[in-house]
């Protein structure tokens, strides 16, 4: 028997539930006191197609998912098509006994076992409605699993208690008992994977990326939202409309994504915390904003959460392809900066630490995502969020609000001049209001007053674009923070990536080491500014490095030759639109080893 | 709003203008302190939010506050700063290029939105900065650099198009008569929502056709006409339409009963987003991670 360490696949077609069944069951094995890694995969239709949602659980942290399952849960037939070959020996597959097509035999050939069940006619009979076939079949899951099915009853009682009445709750929960008990009855003797709760085990939050970064906004402080929907980057906005009445914060939808920025701008001049979040199509348009952002140095941030392209590309999917695109965007020289989380705490941190940056060095930052982190969801424990510590490094630079009138006749001596030369590049930033800092502000070269510089001097030239770029060497001092290692201290391989990559690196590192083969992963956070002395220092101590990251062309190891001349020894590329997984980066490695 | 004594000294920048002499845009500056003036609007009472062209410099000519932006996008830049600190003026001026042409989306919908922001559309139906290129306004036949054999488009109407994408207070003015302007700006401002001011802009360099005087012989004030009633959507319809020997100028519509964009959102109830406390309370971060359990 494995206790606890199981790795399951929920599949069917758009409008069967596969997502909202396959959330919900991971909340429930995540109040049992285990730990869960999902894992989603849909296309881009509302109805019909193939979706699966994939779910890990261990007593461990985890940190991605792997392609091998041991159970399958088919919601329609095209499922175990799909997905037979992905299934252990021993393991199980529970369907429908309607379903006329299943070849129970080829099943049986790969070592795997069926299990059909009468999930429909639970789901009439006992329900009274076929829509709760999903219900019945997480349950039936459960009874082979022998996992408490008060668990996922108390999810079933909170998605449905409030919203629709607690006559549809008791329904789903009849029928989830009755499946439970059939599915025992018949296959748990069958199954050697089961799941128990963890007694006294923390409470913990099942969370995705673009929650965990809404979270990180609301506690930097961030007041206002503007965005132009689209994947994978809408969830995220919509988190940020839902708490906008409870937190008192003002999200618009946009006409379109530069209409997003640049309200984001209009109340980031305005002394306000003002985040845009789109994908690579909206981020496309936004471009030429973000160079005025850098131009009049305005603390905007953008949220760009990728997809693969180009165009509309794999709308659906991940990927990271955008990140040279990102780190240029934009007419003309102006300093930025760019941060790309790889787990969900780092989302919630990095977020915050956004408004940080970009209020400190009046210039946009862009925090990468993409759909794999978007929306992975993890267990995590609920003080992983520390509200306080982001509170206590709130810092908003040289920021004086107009309405603070004394600290205003303090710092006021000689007058008020927005874009004033300073040794740091970082001029006193007062928004519109104050009768003594009345000023005007150009996106065309300016004066430290402000003004259009009408004479376009060379020496004004000179100084306010050193005085821009000043900033980029600062932050890189004092605030930008090279990538961490984790693993072997002498590892024979480096696997370098950045963002998302992270979980899927960490996990192979942890396999190869296991595996006999010395390895440690190199992750890059921050990409832009950086200390790229340091960072040279690190990869020169590597042995051998690779690149591991979601395109085709390499965009990390071209980022660092174009920064330090050194060129990595290999570069892993995954550009399916698939995730990455341990096992791909482990396999590959193998590959590129036996050519360097 | 505030009523101090204000002057049209205290309202001089100290930066020169570089428009052309004669050019439409010193009637507009003009009438815009003029307006601050009769409103009692001192300068850091007001933030001007310009565009990309010869007219959109104008921020710069006038002691206020100022923001001279992209072409084509300041309404949204004034939007998100208005409803960041909603008890400041905000005033749009930008081109015809800008807002009829490259930020044309912009306008359109901040005009269902009613925001209160009061926009200046300087239309001298041309591309003066680029240098005489033809305009979304220009008049059909016109010659210019980029149609040699005159324009075959059809001209924008603004003042139509502003009345069906939902506009409050439409109105059109002519920078040759500063005064009659400056009304129209005071009652732009005063306006409680969105307020749309197009401003025929003579460019005396670049658009030989509708020269001051191809103005003063066709246009006519709406409000000298004792049967006219901005109130009423169909006159206003018709009168949008004309176009010819006859043009009016005035306030074409008026809507007072909206309530504006500011006055919908819960969250400027008490004060502007600007001076509210930040970060939010930790109990009320913590109850929400309670939803993720
Ligand atoms: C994105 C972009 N496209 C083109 C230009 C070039 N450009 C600057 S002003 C302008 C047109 C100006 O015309 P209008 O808005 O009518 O203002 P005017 O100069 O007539 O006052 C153009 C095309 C630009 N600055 N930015
Ligand atoms: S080119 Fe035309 S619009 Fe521009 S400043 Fe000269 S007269 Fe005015
Ligand atoms: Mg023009």
């Amino acid at each position: 028997m494995v206790k606890n360490d199981v790795n399951f696949k929920l599949g069917g077609e758009a409008g069967q539930g596969v997502e909202s069944s396959g959330m919900g069951f991971a909340r429930a094995i995540a109040r049992a006191g285990l730990h869960i890694f999902g894992v989603q995969d849909y296309m881009s239709r509302i109805r019909g197609g193939h979706n699966w949602y994939q779910v890990r659980v261990s007593e461990r942290t985890l940190y991605a998912h792997e392609p091998k399952i041991q159970l399958l849960i088919a919601f329609d037939e095209r499922t175990i098509e799909d997905h037979l070959h992905e299934i252990v020996e021993g393991g199980a597959i529970i369907y429908d006994e309607s379903f006329k097509g299943v070849d129970e035999e080829a099943i049986k050939m790969r070592g795997v076992i069926p299990m059909p069940m009468p999930l429909i006619k639970i789901a009439e009979e006992v329900g009274g409605n076929k829509l709760m076939m999903n219900t019945a079949a997480v349950a039936a899951a459960c009874g082979i699993l022998e996992f408490d099915l008060s668990y996922p009853e108390s999810v079933i009682r909170d998605n449905f208690g409030r919203r629709k009445g607690s006559e549809i709750a008791e329904r789903n929960i009849r029928v989830a008992e009755a499946a439970f008990e059939e599915a025992r009855r018949r296959y748990a003797h069958l199954f050697d994977w089961k799941l128990e709760p963890i007694p006294n085990a923390p409470k913990r939050m099942v969370i995705n990326g673009n929650q965990a970064l809404g979270f990180g906004a609301l506690a930097a402080g961030c007041k206002f939202v503007a965005s132009y929907p689209m994947t994978p980057a809408s969830s995220l906005f919509e988190f940020m409309c839902a708490q906008s009445k409870r937190f008192g914060i003002i999200t618009r939808q946009s006409e379109d994504e530069m209409s997003g920025i640049l309200q984001c701008i209009g109340a980031a001049h305005a002394g306000v915390r003002a985040f845009a979040c789109t994908s690579g199509g909206g981020f496309s348009l936004m471009a030429e904003s973000l160079s005025l952002a850098g131009s009049t140095e305005t603390p905007v941030v953008v949220v760009l959460a990728q997809r693969p392209g180009p165009a509309t590309g794999l709308p659906t999917r991940t990927g990271q392809e955008d990140m040279l695109f990102a780190l240029h965007a934009g007419h003309g020289e102006f300093p930025r900066a760019a941060l790309a989380p790889g787990t969900i705490e780092q989302c919630f941190y990095e977020m915050a630490r956004a408004f940080n940056i970009a209020e400190k060095y009046q210039m946009p930052v862009i925090v990468f995502t993409d759909n794999f982190l978007a929306n992975s969801i993890r267990s995590i424990d609920l003080d992983a969020f520390d509200f306080r510590k982001v509170a206590s490094e709130i810092d908003r630079g040289k920021l004086i609000l107009p309405h603070e009138n004394e600290k205003i006749e303090q710092a006021l001596l000689d007058g008020y001049r927005r874009y004033e030369f300073v040794e740091d590049g970082i001029s006193l930033r007062i928004p519109p209001g104050h009768p003594k800092a009345v000023y005007s502000v150009a996106g065309e070269e300016h004066l430290p007053e402000g003004f259009i510089d009408w004479e376009e001097t060379i020496e004004n030239r000179n100084r306010m674009v050193q005085k821009r770029m000043r900033k980029l060497e600062i932050a890189a001092q004092n605030d930008m923070r090279l990538p961490e290692s984790y693993g072997h201290e002498d590892a024979e391989v480096t696997l370098v990536c950045w963002g998302s990559a992270y979980g899927p690196v960490r996990e192979a590192v942890d396999t190869l080491n296991h595996n006999g083969l010395r390895a440690n992963m190199l992750h890059f956070v921050d990409l832009h500014p950086l200390n790229w002395d340091q960072v040279a220092d690190v990869l020169n101590n590597c042995r051998s490095w690779v690149t591991v990251e979601s395109n085709f062309t390499g965009q990390l190891a071209r980022w660092i030759r174009m920064n330090t001349g050194l060129k990595a020894h290999a570069t892993i590329g995954k550009y399916d639109g698939r995730p990455l997984n341990p096992t791909y980066i482990v396999e590959h490695l193998q590959e590129v080893l036996a050519k360097v | 709003m505030a009523t101090a004594t204000v002057t049209m000294k205290e309202l001089q920048s100290p930066v020169e203008p570089t428009w052309c002499p004669g050019c439409g845009d010193y009637g507009i500056l003009n009438a815009v302190k003029r307006a601050m003036v009769q409103l009692g609007l001192r300068p850091h009472e007001v933030f001007f939010v310009s565009g990309i062209g010869c007219g959109s410099k104008l921020p710069d000519y006038i002691r206020a506050n100022g923001f001279n932006s992209l072409h084509g996008r300041p309404v949204p830049i004034a939007q998100g700063f208005r409803l960041a600190h909603h008890d400041m003026v905000v005033i749009v001026v930008d081109g015809d290029g800008d807002n009829y042409g490259i930020g044309g989306n912009h306008w359109l919908h901040i005009m269902r939105r009613n925001i209160n922001i009061t926009h200046i559309v300087q239309n001298n139906m041309v591309y003066g900065l680029t240098k005489g290129q033809y305009a979304p306004t220009s008049m059909k036949g016109y010659v210019s650099t980029t149609s040699p054999e005159g324009t075959i488009e059809w001209p924008v109407n603004p003042i139509a198009i502003a009345l069906a994408a939902g506009a409050t207070f439409i109105a059109r003015g002519f920078s040759g008569d500063p005064k009659h302007l400056a009304d129209l700006i005071v009652k732009g401002i005063q306006h409680k929502g969105y307020a749309l001011i197009d401003v025929f802009q003579p460019c005396v360099i670049f658009n030989r056709i509708n020269t001051y005087d191809w103005f003063r012989e066709r246009i006519y004030k709406l409000e000298e006409d004792p049967n006219y009633d901005p109130h009423d959507k169909a006159m206003a319809w018709e009168k949008a339409h004309e176009w010819g020997d006859r043009i009016p100028i005035g306030i074409f519509y008026i809507n007072e009963e909206l309530p504006t964009l500011e006055e919908q959102i819960p969250a400027l109830a008490e004060k502007p987003l600007y001076q509210q406390e930040i970060p939010p309370r930790v109990e009320d971060l913590e109850a929400l991670k309670m939803a993720f359990v």
